[in-house]
């Protein structure tokens, strides 16, 4: 964890990077994955009626889709590999050097996508008979199958990052792919992106058929199939999938859904989940027998649900794998398990690069403290925004100033007590460092500005090369 | 030299323990392969993109060449979404390569290299919107149309300014600690000239581009750019091509005069003295092509592309060669350091696995008093934290230690006024009956004198 640290101290890290995430799984997994395949029977249906509107209709979707997985798609793509290099340089740095591979296979794959997906879109007025419109279908064929493949790989990364199942002991790639939720996880997000391809596409087509009501009517009832026939899929993997995630993150998954204030949410929000498919079956259900009964701001609210259930799975799985960016091997905070305890022992300072002092002295003690704040809790709290110390302290102790004795054995216990945190990576002086800044914070609410605004202490080079040696 | 002075100035970090997926040289050339690749679909984007808003432009004038226009931005099309996928490769192979380096420089320019993302994506999207509005806003709209146009440029021109700062910045380690933000990094090696050495190649490489694929013989010309024909077409791309060249010959030499001395060699000044001898060779072909008549056009356009990626493979490994020239005494200091830190940590976990502790402090199993400082932090004996006193939870449970077992595996929730109290069963049955017991003994009244020193420490 030796970088000089990006931290925006109002929003939080892991908001910035939960934002690009999710509006990337919320593009990628509907709009893609998804999608692909649906337009592609709906065009080849089109085609096997010669139905000339339904493949107009079809073409439309086809390029909203393009359009916004060309932009906003890609460059969120792309963006999470930025954000990971800012927030977490230290995991992404080496979830890359174990999986390069399967990343640049992935990377392949993408490349031919996007190719694709301009091939699909831009030829099809131009491949419109005969032969060449057989071609174009295969085209889509082709481009859904390839769009799934780059979500079998990633799945590979993410489950590994949930659970490494053998990894740690042997760190071979294979044993790291094939992880125990590898494959849960993989049907979980294949069944799900399927349904809210459906759901979105039943909304867009009510923008592109309202002078054809008997068009919409047929598309309608095509996409509630389509629904239909993937949501029991859904459920059976959603199943799966929860019951494979590791006991221990299990635990942890309540706090995730919304902070500890309620801890037995788990059961509100399977209900919240049984309501949202009940509505989406219901509408289907409609939408397949009588489609003339559903109006379009009856179809907005199944996509909005069925987006926001997606967008929640994905702060959930990112809130489980709590405390580690790599299960078993490295924590959020960039110390590794091995590390933890030679930090411990001789001082995380003595180790840090990008700090403006080795170790704790009684005139440093609060600058030493923030230091120590910025390596061992800014990748999870800011100071005084999102998830802010000053206020998680607060919580727990109230506005009075808080007494140094409880903070400190707050810091010292604080994995123990929450598990979904690190252990303190440091030795006795600075605990007691960090709890004099901590202190400080409480009644200055300064806020600490990261390595992009105030840069790398100069006083940090001077010593650098003198610190390994004890 | 300076060198041994700045050296000192230099932080050294310690890299992460995990190794290389592969040998650093084979992950050297599949970067610069890769890089090469990127940098030419980046250039055709930015050169289209420019092209066809100054044609535009021509075009309210001269009606042909709003036709051409409009068929540059159709290239666009393609060439931006590659340019952006085949940047991904690259992006690992160098965050691989250069992991210390280029995660250190990202960092040091964080706000301007997070909003890429953002920028990139207004760009696409106004691109277009462009393109797709250009037979729709005509007539009194068309200066609207081209505003957009000149709109996009702009985003387009600032976004390889925050690459370049970053890929600058991360070969000098000895300026990090003098960086406040992206604009300063601006100021560290030679940013401009490099940018302006950019801008120029896109346009000459598009302008090859353009007259190939325009001038080719399959491309209906007739029928897509009507009032046009080939020989001319070719013309125009030549001559923008062989103009963006000659300006590389002053701006080529200014990017390597204000290279920081550190990274230049021998072999790297050969290799770039090759290169301008090829781009020597390639401005008299050009020159050839665009004086001779409209039958004769193109004839050596093969050899003219030849010549170009030649080019280009000089300069790519040129500036690879410099790279690692520049960093090689960084790299190796960070390996030692790496290697030093990584035999600390084999000897503590030794150790630990011979059970002896991590060398401080004595190792012992785990007793009452050690076990309530997962307590401490909320229960303290007589105040209250975040939690009952001691004393109270004594009153309680004085006759059933069970009791605070059974809840310290479950916690309830009685008191509204505090945070609920996490679950500690994963301590384990053995352990909380220890702390009970404990806790018991702390919170009894005749306790009283032992409590003074006791949930302080620890
Ligand atoms: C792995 C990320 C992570 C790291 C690193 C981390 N925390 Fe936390 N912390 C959390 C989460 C998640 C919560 C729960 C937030 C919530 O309730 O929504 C939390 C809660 C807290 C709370 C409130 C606890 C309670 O009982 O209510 C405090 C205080 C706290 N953290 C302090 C720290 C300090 C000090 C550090 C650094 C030494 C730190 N944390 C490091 C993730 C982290
Ligand atoms: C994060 C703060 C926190 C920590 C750490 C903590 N507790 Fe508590 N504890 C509480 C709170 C808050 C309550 C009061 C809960 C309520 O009444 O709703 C409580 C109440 C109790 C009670 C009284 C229950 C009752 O019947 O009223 C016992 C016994 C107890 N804790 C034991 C422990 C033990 C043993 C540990 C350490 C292994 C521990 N606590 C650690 C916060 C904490």
């Amino acid at each position: 964890m030796d970088f000089p640290l990006f931290f925006m101290d109002e929003i939080g890290n892991r908001l910035l990077m939960a934002v690009i995430a999710i509006v990337h799984v919320l593009i990628n997994h509907p709009l893609a994955v998804g999608a692909y395949p649906l337009v592609t029977l709906l065009e080849w249906w089109g085609r096997r009626n010669n139905d000339a509107a339904i493949d107009n209709l079809a073409y439309r979707v086809a390029f909203v889709l393009f359009v916004v997985t060309t932009t906003v798609g890609a460059l969120t793509g792309v963006g999470i590999w930025f954000s990971a290099g800012l927030i977490a340089p230290f995991g992404i740095g080496s979830l890359l050097r174990v999986f390069f591979w399967a990343w640049f296979i992935e990377w392949l794959v993408f490349i031919s996508e996007v190719v694709l997906i301009m091939v699909y879109v831009l030829t099809w007025k131009r491949w419109a008979d005969g032969l060449m419109k057989k071609v174009h279908i295969g085209v889509g064929v082709l481009l859904s199958a390839l769009s799934w493949a780059t979500m079998v790989i990633i799945v590979a990364v993410l489950g590994f990052m949930m659970g490494s199942g053998t990894w740690t002991q042997n760190q071979s790639f294979l044993s790291a792919v094939f992880n125990p939720l590898y494959l849960p996880q993989l049907a979980f997000r294949t069944a799900f992106a399927m349904v809210a391809a459906g759901l979105v596409v039943w909304f867009l087509m009510f923008f592109f058929t309202k002078q054809a009501p008997e068009l919409r009517r047929r598309a309608v009832r095509f996409v509630s199939i389509w629904i239909l026939g993937w949501t029991p899929l859904w459920l059976g993997a959603s199943l799966w999938y929860w019951n494979a995630v590791p006991a221990a993150m299990q635990a942890n998954v309540n706090v995730g859904l919304l902070t500890q204030a309620f801890q037995n949410w788990h059961s509100d929000f399977v209900v919240i989940l049984g309501v949202v498919v009940a509505i989406i079956l219901v509408t289907a259900v409609v939408g397949a027998l009588n489609p003339r009964l559903i109006p379009r701001a009856v179809l907005l609210v199944p996509c909005v649900l069925g987006l926001f259930l997606l967008g929640h799975f994905e702060r959930v799985r990112e809130f489980i794998r709590k405390p580690h960016v790599v299960a078993d091997y490295m924590y959020s905070n960039g110390v590794t398990m091995t590390e933890l305890p030679v930090f411990q022992r001789d001082g995380l300072l003595t180790y840090a690069t990008y700090v403006r002092h080795k170790s704790v002295t009684s005139a440093n003690k609060i600058e030493a403290g923030e230091d120590i704040s910025m390596l061992a809790c800014s990748r999870c709290h800011t100071t005084t925004g999102v998830n802010a110390l000053v206020d998680r302290f607060e919580k727990l102790y109230g506005t009075e100033p808080w007494d140094e004795a409880a903070l400190g054995a707050f810091v010292s216990s604080m994995h123990m007590s929450r598990t979904y945190m690190p252990p303190f990576p440091g030795n006795t002086a600075e605990a007691e460092a960090l709890v004099a800044y901590l202190r400080d914070l409480q009644q200055k609410r300064g806020s600490a500005p990261g390595a992009q605004t105030l840069g790398i202490p100069r006083a940090a080079a001077v010593d650098n090369n003198a610190n390994v040696n004890q | 030299m300076n060198t041994l002075l700045s050296l000192i100035k230099t932080p050294v970090p310690r890299d992460l323990s995990l190794p290389l997926p592969l040998n650093p040289d084979d992950l050297a050339i599949i970067l610069v392969v890769l890089f090469l690749v990127h940098i030419f679909f980046v250039n055709l984007m930015m050169g289209g993109v420019i092209l066809s808003v100054i044609f535009e432009i021509v075009g309210k004038y001269r009606k042909e060449y709003d036709q051409l226009a409009y068929r540059i931005s159709e290239t666009v099309t393609a060439n931006k979404s590659l340019a952006v996928v085949l940047g991904v490769g690259p992006l690992l192979c160098i965050s691989l390569l250069y992991t210390m380096h280029f995660y250190a420089a990202n960092a040091l320019t964080g706000y301007a290299w997070i909003s890429v993302i953002p920028l990139v994506i207004i760009a696409f999207l106004v691109t277009y919107l462009h393109k797709y509005t250009w037979h729709k806003w005509t007539g009194p709209d068309k200066n609207r149309h081209i505003a957009l146009g000149v709109g996009a440029v702009f985003v387009f021109m600032g976004i390889p300014m925050i690459f370049l700062a970053n890929i600058n910045l991360m070969l000098f380690p000895d300026k990090w600690p003098e960086i406040q933000g992206f604009f300063s990094s601006l100021e560290v090696g030679n940013v401009f000239p490099r940018y302006f050495h950019f801008l120029m190649a896109s346009l000459a490489l598009t302008g090859l581009f353009l007259a190939g694929w325009f001038g080719r013989k399959k491309y209906a010309l007739e029928k897509n750019l009507p009032g046009c024909n080939r020989g001319s077409v070719r013309r125009i791309f030549y001559r923008i091509t062989f103009y963006a060249t000659i300006a590389q010959l002053a701006f080529g030499p200014l990017v390597f005069a204000t290279l920081p001395i550190g990274g230049v060699t021998t072999d790297l000044f050969i290799l770039i003295s090759l290169g301008v001898a090829v781009a020597l060779l390639l401005l008299a072909l050009l020159r050839l092509e665009i004086r001779s008549g409209d039958e004769h056009i193109g004839r050596h356009y093969a050899w003219i592309g030849l010549l170009f990626t030649v080019l280009v493979l000089v300069m790519g490994t040129g500036r690879h060669m410099y790279r690692e020239s520049s960093l090689m005494t960084h790299k190796a200091l960070i390996a030692d350091k790496t290697v030093r830190f990584k035999s600390v940590e084999a000897a503590t976990q030794m150790r630990l696995a011979a059970g002896l502790g991590t060398g401080d402090a004595l190792a012992s199993g785990p007793t009452g008093k050690s076990l309530f400082a997962n307590c401490a932090a909320c229960h303290a004996v007589d105040k209250v934290l975040a939690a009952p006193s001691l004393r109270e939870v004594y009153g309680i449970y004085k006759d059933n230690p069970q009791g605070i077992i059974a809840w310290a595996k479950e916690p309830g929730k009685k008191r509204p006024e505090f945070t609920p109290m996490p679950s500690f069963a994963h301590l384990g049955d053995e352990n909380l009956q220890m702390v009970a017991d404990y806790i018991l003994q702390l919170g009894a009244p005749a306790a009283e004198t032992e409590s003074s020193d006791t949930p302080a420490k620890l």
